[in-house]
């Protein structure tokens, strides 16, 4: 019979605060199997684990129990431990009693105890049961798919490739650049966003590792870490890239002009347009949903007029495969629609516009070249408010989360106003000012002081237009003031949220996320660049609210995580997955279609003279879900250690007293 | 145990969702019922209707299986398979004269806890309305 030791921490007050450590470790004494027991104050600590590794040697254990944390936190540690000590690593089970009993019980500590204690057999139960198993060892293909052509998706490709591996960088959109190459200035230094970004551009473009893939969407996937098959669409462009030599004709002849989405609807494109001059690649695209036709008949002058013969009406969506070892989620952003603040006169009035566009009109590229004239009639604001929160930090109507990046990039539009219209006045109406950053406050006082904006403290109570002014009103909570502004130009900060199509997107690669569609982290301190399932890593506002350097931090990140899963040619698989119990199957084969990966297959052979069935596991393909083993009748086929044994003897201890 | 009944619920949790959840509600220091023990589990498609039954069958007074929502499985559709199953086991329990309400399958995803919690105590009460399971052994 296996020696069973069981450990139980403290974790400081964390559990023994709650749970009474002394009495479960009684309890255990002398539970059949159980040789040892003993409690630590930190067991993940180094002589918390020396204390482990000592007595599986000292006791010649054969498995241990640690009743500690989640599983999630330490059970790599201890298996490590285990495994050090001489046993096979699967001899090793986590005893969850901080996350799933103490933290959740404090109030009743009696019955916390009983419960702890119960868990922890539970776990001797399971231990009891587990096989000693060898990790499969499969082979890494060394190439990334990066979804999302932004800053985040630029440097988590760059790192990649100069790391020396290869990257397919996905874009829904005809161009690489994604918010950042909307943005007018960047704060704190001022640097033109373009400017530095159209570099990085370039440079991915252009780089031997990296293939970009404009206007592809990701449409399915399936394999596992090291190992996905990542299906891609791509959409008719209608013009062949390399043909097309950028003359600009099928512009000039397009007759449909459409809002454009470079900048936000405050100017007009063509059907057929370039998204804006710097895009990469540098070819059309005939958008076909607002095209006559696609047809020679209805329309067809652009075709008429190009030279190269570049464009092609019978472009199909093409769907293909690539195979990839990882998948870099780097989906971005969207601003919350302007239609759903209504109370600040969103979409009712052509002059109150949102952060986004504000930027369009603040760039140089922008529809008025950078100088600050405001929609309705094209003059240049002589008041402009600003309203920070207009939809963050409000749980009530809206969103309760912080959008982070607002008190700056407002901060950056109230001086950059200044800048350019030297006698208009700014008022900013705010909740709290955030400048957690580098040279962020230096930045905030700058605009105070030197450039003297208005900073109100305080919410907008209503917004309303009277003849060709926005009247704004709010309360200054800071002197008890009403406040009335008569303004030319109002800016709403709207929330981050997650990019459009990215809640799609998420469902089909199946990554969680939070409430607000943000993508999940595998930690939220420790492992912040890694989604839980392996194989995917996050980079930017995908995961969350988060600024440039934030984002290019994380992309770097991300790219090293990418990069040291790639180091290797081979990777370690957890080996808990199907196997066929040889004696109890009998080949009746209701596993094969319910199993997702198509990992079973049907075996005939001979035995004895007679013809038998049985069913077959592929390794390689079998994902250890174990919908196969709760199909079958009759205990043929199981996860390894995850056998209905493990389970109904958990459910005995669970109910003893 | 004497005086007031405290039912025993056996929760399967899928490893993906609701026991990564179950973590968060305890990070989070949310309260519920401590007579809630959680059995983790690959997926709730690999919880086979046997485990429910003989969970049953030994004494426990209710017993949940929580996944993840429809279209987010970590392993495609194993969920859709486990709600195929929840109506067999409903009507193996109508033959073993238990109580359906003492079976319950839930979505419950990792940024759920809140709704874990608030679960478990929904629940509780509601086996607690029941009474004992008939195949309870003792208290």
């Amino acid at each position: 019979m296996k020696r069973i030791g069981v450990f139980v921490c403290h974790c400081g007050i964390n559990i023994a605060g709650t749970v009474d450590v002394k009495r479960v470790v009684e309890a255990l004494k002398g539970y059949p199997g159980v040789e040892h027991v003993e409690d630590y104050i930190y067991l993940c600590s180094e002589p918390g684990q020396g204390l482990v590794r000592d007595a599986i040697k000292r006791k010649q254990l054969g498995a241990v129990v640690v009743a500690a944390c989640s599983p999630s936190l330490h059970e790599v540690t201890f298996r490590g431990v285990t495994k050090d000590a001489g046993l096979n690593p699967y001899q090793c089970e986590i005893a969850n009693i901080r996350e799933q009993c103490s933290w959740v019980h404090q109030e009743d500590k009696g019955f916390a105890t009983k419960k702890a204690t119960r868990i922890v057999k539970s776990m001797v139960e399971v231990v009891r049961l587990d096989k000693d198993l060898e990790p499969i060892r499969v082979p890494v293909t060394r190439r990334a798919v990066v979804i999302g052509g932004g800053i985040a998706g630029i440097q988590t490709a760059l790192d990649i490739a100069d790391a020396g591996h290869e990257v397919l960088l996905v874009e829904k959109n005809p161009s690489i650049g994604g918010r950042m190459i909307q943005l007018s200035e960047t704060f704190p230094t001022l640097d033109c966003s373009q400017c530095i970004l159209t570099p990085k551009m370039v440079a991915v473009s252009r780089h031997p590792k990296i293939e970009v893939l404009t206007y592809h969407e990701v449409v399915g996937i399936s394999g596992f870490v090291g190992n996905f098959k990542v299906e891609l669409l791509k959409k008719p462009r209608y013009v062949k890239e390399g043909t097309c030599n950028l003359c600009n004709k099928c512009v000039e002849v397009c007759p449909v002009v459409v809002p454009s989405e470079f900048d936000v609807g405050l100017a007009w494109r063509k059907a057929i347009y370039l998204p804006f001059p710097q895009a990469v690649p540098s070819v059309y695209t005939l958008d076909e949903k607002s095209c006559l036709g696609l047809d020679p008949i209805r329309c067809g002058k652009c075709a008429e007029v190009c030279e190269p013969k570049a464009i092609e009406f019978d472009m199909r969506p093409e769907v293909f495969d690539v195979e990839a070892g990882a998948v870099v989620v780097a989906t971005g952003f969207d601003l919350y629609p302007m239609s759903k603040l209504g109370e600040y006169g969103g979409e009712r009035y052509e002059d109150v516009i949102s952060s986004l566009e504000f930027e369009r009109i603040l760039s140089a590229s922008g529809p008025t070249k950078g100088q600050v004239r405001r929609p309705s009639d094209g003059k240049v604001p002589r008041e402009v408010v600003f309203i920070q929160c207009a939809g963050s930090r409000d749980p009530e109507n809206h969103k309760p989360y912080c959008s982070k990046i607002c008190c700056m990039y407002t901060a950056k539009h109230a001086m950059l106003y200044k800048h350019r219209v030297h006698d208009g006045t700014a008022y900013v109406f705010y909740i709290d000012v955030r400048t957690p950053g580098k040279d962020f406050e230096e930045f905030y006082q700058r605009t105070v002081e030197e450039d003297r904006v208005n900073y109100v403290r305080g919410k907008v109570s209503k917004v309303f237009k009277q003849g060709d002014k926005i009247v704004v009103w709010g309360v200054d909570t800071l002197s008890g003031k009403k406040v009335e502004v008569k303004a030319d130009l109002v800016v709403l900060a709207l929330p981050m949220v997650p990019a459009a199509g990215a809640e799609d997107l998420f469902k089909k690669l199946r990554l969680s996320t939070n409430e607000h569609g943000f993508v999940q982290e595998a930690h939220p301190k420790l492992r912040p660049v890694e989604h839980p399932n392996s194989g995917f890593y996050l980079a930017g506002v995908a995961q969350g609210p988060k600024d440039i350097p934030e984002t290019v931090a994380q992309a770097s990140g991300a790219a090293a995580k990418v990069d040291a899963l790639f180091s290797s040619a081979e990777l370690l698989r957890e080996p808990t997955i199907a196997e066929v119990v040889e004696e109890l199957c009998d080949g009746c084969a209701f596993c094969i279609d319910p199993c997702p990966v198509q990992a079973i297959t049907l075996v005939e052979y001979t035995w004895d003279g007679e013809v038998k069935k049985r069913v077959k596991v592929n390794e390689a393909l079998c994902v250890g879900c174990g919908v196969c083993m709760a199909t079958c009748p009759k205990k043929g086929i199981a996860v390894r250690n995850f056998t209905a044994d493990r389970f109904l003897s958990m459910v005995e201890a669970m109910l003893e007293d | 145990m004497e005086g007031e009944f405290i039912p025993r619920i056996i929760s399967f949790c899928c490893n993906w969702c609701t026991s990564a959840a179950a973590d968060g509600a305890g990070t989070a220091r949310m309260q519920y019922p401590t007579n809630v023990h959680i059995i983790r589990v690959m997926c709730s498609g690999m919880v086979h209707p046997s485990f429910v039954i003989e969970a049953l069958l030994r004494g426990s007074d209710g017993v949940l299986v929580c996944g993840c929502h429809i279209g987010e499985c970590h392993y495609r559709d194993g969920n859709v398979k486990a709600e195929a199953r929840a109506e067999a086991i409903t009507l193996m329990l109508d033959d073993l004269g238990i109580e359906r309400d003492r079976f319950r399958l839930e979505w419950i995803s990792a940024a759920e806890s809140a709704k874990f919690g608030k679960f478990v105590k929904d629940m509780t009460d509601k086996i607690m309305a029941l009474g004992p399971s008939p195949y309870r052994k003792s208290g």
